[in-house]
């Protein structure tokens, strides 16, 4: 059964890709949606069974190497971490091949779609079951390389082909520090295997590196890696572009699933990172200026997928500080809702492009609600979980990281908890924003559109209303096992808390001001979003015009890519033209070229000194004779 | 006698000279004659492989030693036998030569139509030779067959290459013979002193470290320029766009190894304080060689360039693990040597695919062909993948062991071969890119047929190795680990009683 939930998926891809051709379209669909619904069964019991039951187990497979002490096992860990997160990948994942069937239904290779959406799942899959760095990275690379084919599924698109590039070289600028930080591991540890390195940690703690703390220098290395993968700040740049991708990979993928890898690693390497306080006040910061700089582009982007895109990197970065400030549990449960209600805004995002044929741009939209009512009342429902606004599961998630962000007393924390409690206020600003100028309003689509507004399948739905009842139901229900009352039974030392840290404690003293907080400035920011676009609909374009620099500054999202492009991209290009043509070409070739060259020219110098004269000859045979002696004398002389 | 019962490392090398003679010895018209000549190469480079796979189940890997040895009076009275021997280090390369051949026979099946009979002998002499490199034990027959190499791939190059075909032989045939000059001058010296050319005798022969020292330039000389590391790899690039395809794979596969194998069988274990003392040196030239030439084939507008130079930088990762003295580098080095003797090779006969049917190395001149051809698309991604080492295929496990075993030498170090990791990404997907996905704009394209069943068969056992060696290392990397570890002992061994003399 464990072993069922990561490797039924996998079977699932192999026969959708290599007999989806034989076996068609429509069989190939439902066996991966089969395939993953047994996984489903599996990762579910498994969740009851490792989490709930406490019984964690680990599944050896296969050795992959062992090499000088390097030893690295194909292994699953179950532990309550990876059943949470084996069980919640699963259930979306399922959710997400359902209604994909309806939403590609006019796509002419669903099987490769659902090859590669299944292919996903398993190294997702991989990644969360992992038990040491090396499997961990495979699943990491794994992801990347399915998430590189998704995004450019339609890879006659050229963006589509853009981006998926960008997404797997922006995410292997990240797996490179991931990479060292193996490595360091290995040198620190004598292991990659997570049993053996966290058994070790009080051993190896004074350990250094050039002179740094050993456990600062790998837990910031992994950090970097966790920042390619999960959008932060600096190497988000590929989230947004990868909504080239059909809206189902969207949802699975950039909400639910990949992205969250960077929060569970530095969750899962909590026991190192209990001990590497300056790479936790790294992660605070980095966590809370990537929520709040991402949710300030969210209020100005006009194309559907895009704001929900930047409103994940947004939520990643209150994973993030949440786990910065050593509340790794926070995180990993806001990590869980999110995956509901973000795929849940996701796939109602696919529903509203469904039904307005491949339209994306809200401002040709509005005036379409009473005509998908499903999509619209779920759309809400995700939006009332995203904006925190209470007993949504938004609400339990959000509101315990920014109170653990204000319970840390620490200059980042509150710093987190600042730049937090504006991201929340921006997050329902945008998120009504996208409601109204949607759904109402005056419709801004041309008739034709308008006419074949359609609802959405009942395939398509049935996934929509399981997720907006997770959207609904999972913080309230989770809430004691996760982060309260019984978090320490349910966690069972998967998580660590160093001795020295209480916030797990300290959360629950706050004070009474602080809880309240998030609602306050989520209702209001939902109340802007309702003066600005449904009561006076014409104050925003105003205001665009007024601060046109603030405007497009985040309209071009604060000019990141521009930015990128003239640092790296371009000069790497001259760069290797230059290395080529020039160093390549001119100077490493011209030594053999030139070399010969002059032996042809010796050659015919040669020709011309046999000039038959008796006389030259008879000179350049003293010469040589006198050089010969004069050497001779000199060897002698010695 | 040896493990086998019967002289099968002999019979390895010379079953293809046979195999070449006999096809020397056919008649007939020209048609009845290239198919009478596939067919004969064929049959034999398969039985050969089939014997060379005694070796993988009768390869005893806890012995570090030289195994399956063999030894003929020669030319006694100069310290010169026959002597042919595998160990950990040589015994897979010898597998990779065997599977290669047919491979390659088979992927020239329709493409060589002309002097067919001829390009055959060329095939099976350059199997004898390349065999025959890496079992040798006695250093002058490791020369005559190591120099031998050069003939017949000359000769590939020079008569069924492309327009600039003789050029690019003699580049690469001189390139190479320079550097070798230099160490067949090393060995006459090691001859002179040690009155043996025997190579595990030369192994046990110590050398006077200031001596090391030259010693150690002239076969740097000869295996710099084989690996070829930077600056002196501007005869690949020219020699694999002029080869024809299985030449290329041959090239990539096989003959590139032949420096990194020369430093790990002479430089390493003969010379151990030159190698300490070179170790930064090599460790630059690997680094320019990573980021450099995955800089360039950045640039490159022929698939094939960009191939050859992304060998370049997957040699640079070769060349930093062996320098890096230690088992995981070493046994990175190795495992890197032979995925990518898979997967370079493969990647040629992707390019050859496409050659075959548009005549064709352009870049520009593709787009789109994964649609028409979506099992060739498949394949190539694969092979692209694990060229930019993704786990679970060829690639990773020995990137991921240099890697490691470079950053206890120097982070810097590590962090110069990782920075592969992302160029390497994006010269092969650009290439990718540029190749397979996009809109068809050349009508041509439209026509073009997916894979035979031929090419299926060329390609299938190599799809099947790239992601057993991604997925289950351990079996490969169970050869080298008694025998690398023994090299390590020895080095660090010889490296401290240097140290306790005083030095």
């Amino acid at each position: 059964m464990l072993v069922g939930a990561v490797f039924f998926p996998l079977l699932g891809a192999t026969i959708a890709g290599f007999f989806g051709r034989w076996i068609g379209d429509r069989a190939a669909q439902w066996v991966t949606v089969a395939c993953m619904a047994l996984a489903a069964a599996c990762g579910m019991t498994a969740f009851v069974q490792v989490a709930l039951g406490h019984a964690p187990a680990t599944v050896e497979i296969l050795t992959f190497l062992d090499v000088g002490g390097f030893e690295v096992s194909w292994a699953l860990r179950y532990d309550t971490l990876s059943a949470v997160m084996v069980g919640m990948v699963t259930l979306i994942s399922t959710l997400i091949h359902i209604y994909s069937v309806g939403y590609m239904h006019h796509d002419p290779t669903t099987p490769r779609f659902f090859a590669y959406l299944s292919l996903f799942t398993f190294m997702m899959l991989m990644l969360v079951t992992a038990d040491n760095l090396v499997q961990l990275f495979f699943g990491w690379e794994g992801v990347g390389l399915a998430s590189y084919l998704l995004i450019g599924y339609w890879y006659e698109k050229e963006s589509a082909c853009a981006a998926a590039m960008k997404a797997f070289i922006v995410n292997r600028v990240g797996d490179l520090f991931f990479m060292l930080g193996l490595a360091l591991t290995f040198w620190v540890f004598g292991s990659v295997e997570f049993n053996a390195i966290f058994a070790a940690v009080e051993q190896h703690k004074d350990a250094t590196f050039a002179g740094l703390p050993a456990y600062e220098v790998i837990c910031v290395l992994l950090f970097l890696g966790a920042c390619g993968k999960s959008a932060q700040l600096g190497l988000h740049t590929w989230l947004p572009d990868a909504m080239e991708g059909p809206t189902p990979v969207s949802a699975l993928i950039h909400a639910a699933t990949m992205v969250t890898a960077g929060v569970f690693l530095v969750a899962r390497m909590s026991p190192v990172f209990e001990w590497a306080p300056g790479a936790l006040a790294l992660v605070t910061v980095v966590g809370a200026s990537t929520a709040l700089f991402a949710a300030t582009i969210g209020c100005v982007q006009n194309d559907i997928k895009r704001i929900i895109a930047y409103s994940t990197c947004s939520q990643l970065g209150y994973m993030f500080f949440a786990a910065g400030v050593g509340a790794y549990q926070g995180a990993i449960f806001h990590l869980f809702t999110h995956a509901f209600f973000k795929a849940l805004l996701f796939l109602g995002a696919g529903s509203v492009i469904h039904a307005m044929s491949e339209e994306q741009d809200i401002r040709k939209m509005g005036g379409i609600w009473r005509k998908i009512p499903v999509t619209y009342a779920v759309m809400w429902i995700g939006s009332l979980a995203l904006a925190g606004v209470p007993y949504f599961a938004g609400y339990f998630s959000k509101d315990f990281v920014l109170e653990a962000a204000y319970a840390a007393h620490s200059g980042v924390g509150m710093y987190a908890f600042v730049c937090g409690l504006l991201a929340a206020f921006l997050t329902a600003f945008y998120s009504w924003r996208l409601i109204i100028l949607t759904f109402h309003g005056a419709p801004r689509a041309d008739a034709h559109t308008m006419e074949h507004v359609h609802e959405s399948p009942a395939v398509m739905l049935v996934p929509l209303l399981v997720l907006a009842v997770g959207a609904v139901v999972t913080g309230v229900v989770f809430y004691p096992y996760f982060v309260g009352h019984d978090w320490q039974q349910f966690w069972n030392g998967a998580i660590v808390n160093a001795p020295h840290n209480h916030i797990m404690h300290a959360v629950h003293e706050v004070p009474s001001w602080v809880p309240l907080a998030p609602t306050v400035v989520g209702l209001s920011g939902i109340a802007l979003a309702y003066l600005l676009y449904m009561a006076m609909p014409g104050v925003p374009a105003k205001l665009a015009a007024t601060f046109g620099g603030v405007y497009r500054f985040l309209l071009n999202k604060w000019y990141f890519d521009e930015l990128y492009d003239f640092l790296f991209v371009r000069p790497a290009l001259r760069l290797a033209r230059m290395l080529w043509q020039t160093a390549d070409a001119r100077i490493i070739d011209g030594v053999p070229n030139g070399a010969a060259a002059i032996a042809s020219d010796v050659a015919q110098g040669a020709v011309r000194l046999q000039t038959g004269r008796v006389a030259n000859y008879a000179f350049v045979m003293i010469a040589g004779l006198a050089v010969f002696v004069t050497l001779l004398a000199f060897g002698a002389a010695r | 006698m040896n493990a086998a019962g019967f002289p099968l490392l002999s019979l390895l090398t010379f079953l293809p000279l046979a195999g070449a003679v006999f096809i020397l010895t056919l008649r007939g018209d020209e048609k009845v004659l290239a198919a009478n000549a596939r067919w004969a190469a064929l049959w034999t480079s398969l039985v050969v492989f089939a014997l060379s796979l005694i070796l993988w189940f009768r390869f005893d890997k806890a012995d570090h030693g030289f195994q399956f040895v063999e030894r003929l009076d020669w030319l006694t009275d100069f310290g010169i036998t026959y002597h042919m021997g595998v160990d950990g280090i040589s015994v897979l390369f010898i597998l990779l030569s065997t599977l290669l051949t047919p491979i390659c026979i088979l992927a020239s099946w329709d493409s060589v139509q002309t002097r067919v009979r001829e390009y055959m002998v060329a095939f099976l002499v350059l199997e004898t030779m390349m065999v025959g490199m890496f079992a040798a034990l006695d250093f002058i027959v490791f020369y005559v067959f190591f120099e031998g190499v050069l003939i017949p791939m000359f000769l590939i190059i020079g008569i069924w290459g492309g327009k600039r075909r003789v050029y690019a032989s003699f580049k690469f045939f001189l390139y190479t013979l320079l550097g070798s000059v230099l160490m067949l001058l090393a060995i006459l010296l090691l001859w002179y002193r040690a009155g043996t050319t025997d190579i595990p005798e030369l192994m046990r022969h110590a050398i006077p470290p200031g001596l090391q020292t030259w010693i150690f330039l002239a076969f740097f000389a000869s295996f710099a320029v084989k690996v070829p590391m930077w600056p002196f790899h501007t005869w690949l690039p020219d020699a694999h766009v002029e080869a024809p395809t299985a030449g290329s794979v041959i090239l990539a596969g096989v003959l590139l190894k032949m420096g990194a194998y020369g430093f790990l069988r002479f430089s390493l274990p003969m010379l151990p304080h030159a190698s300490a003392d070179f170790a930064p040196f090599i460790y630059v030239l690997s680094i320019v060689a990573i980021v450099y030439t995955s800089l360039v084939a950045l640039a490159q507008e022929d698939m094939k360039k960009l191939i050859a130079y992304s060998s370049v930088a997957h040699m640079g990762i070769v060349t930093l693990g062996i320098f890096t003295f230690s088992v995981q580098g070493l046994s990175g080095a190795l495992f890197t040597m032979l995925s990518h003797g898979v997967v370079s090779g493969a990647l040629f006969l992707c390019v050859g695919v496409l050659y075959d049917r548009v005549h064709s190395r352009e870049i520009a001149r593709y787009g789109g062909v994964a649609k028409i051809m979506p099992a060739y698309g498949l394949v190539f991604m694969l092979f692209t993948m694990a060229s930019v080492a993704l786990p679970g295929l060829a690639g990773f496990p020995g990137e991921l062991l240099v890697i490691v075993a470079a950053w206890k030498v120097n982070a810097w170090v590590a962090f110069g071969a990782a920075l592969g990791m992302i160029l390497g990404a994006a010269y092969a997907l650009y290439l990718y890119k540029r190749v397979a996905f996009g809109r068809i704009t050349k009508d041509d394209l439209r026509g073009l047929l997916d894979m035979s069943p031929r090419e299926h068969a060329v390609f299938a056992p190599l799809v099947l190795l790239a992601v057993w060696m991604g997925v289950y290392p351990q079996s490969f990397l169970s050869f080298f680990e008694a025998s690398v570890t023994a090299l390590v002992v020895r080095h660090e061994a010889a490296l401290s009683a240097a140290r306790l003399a005083g030095m």
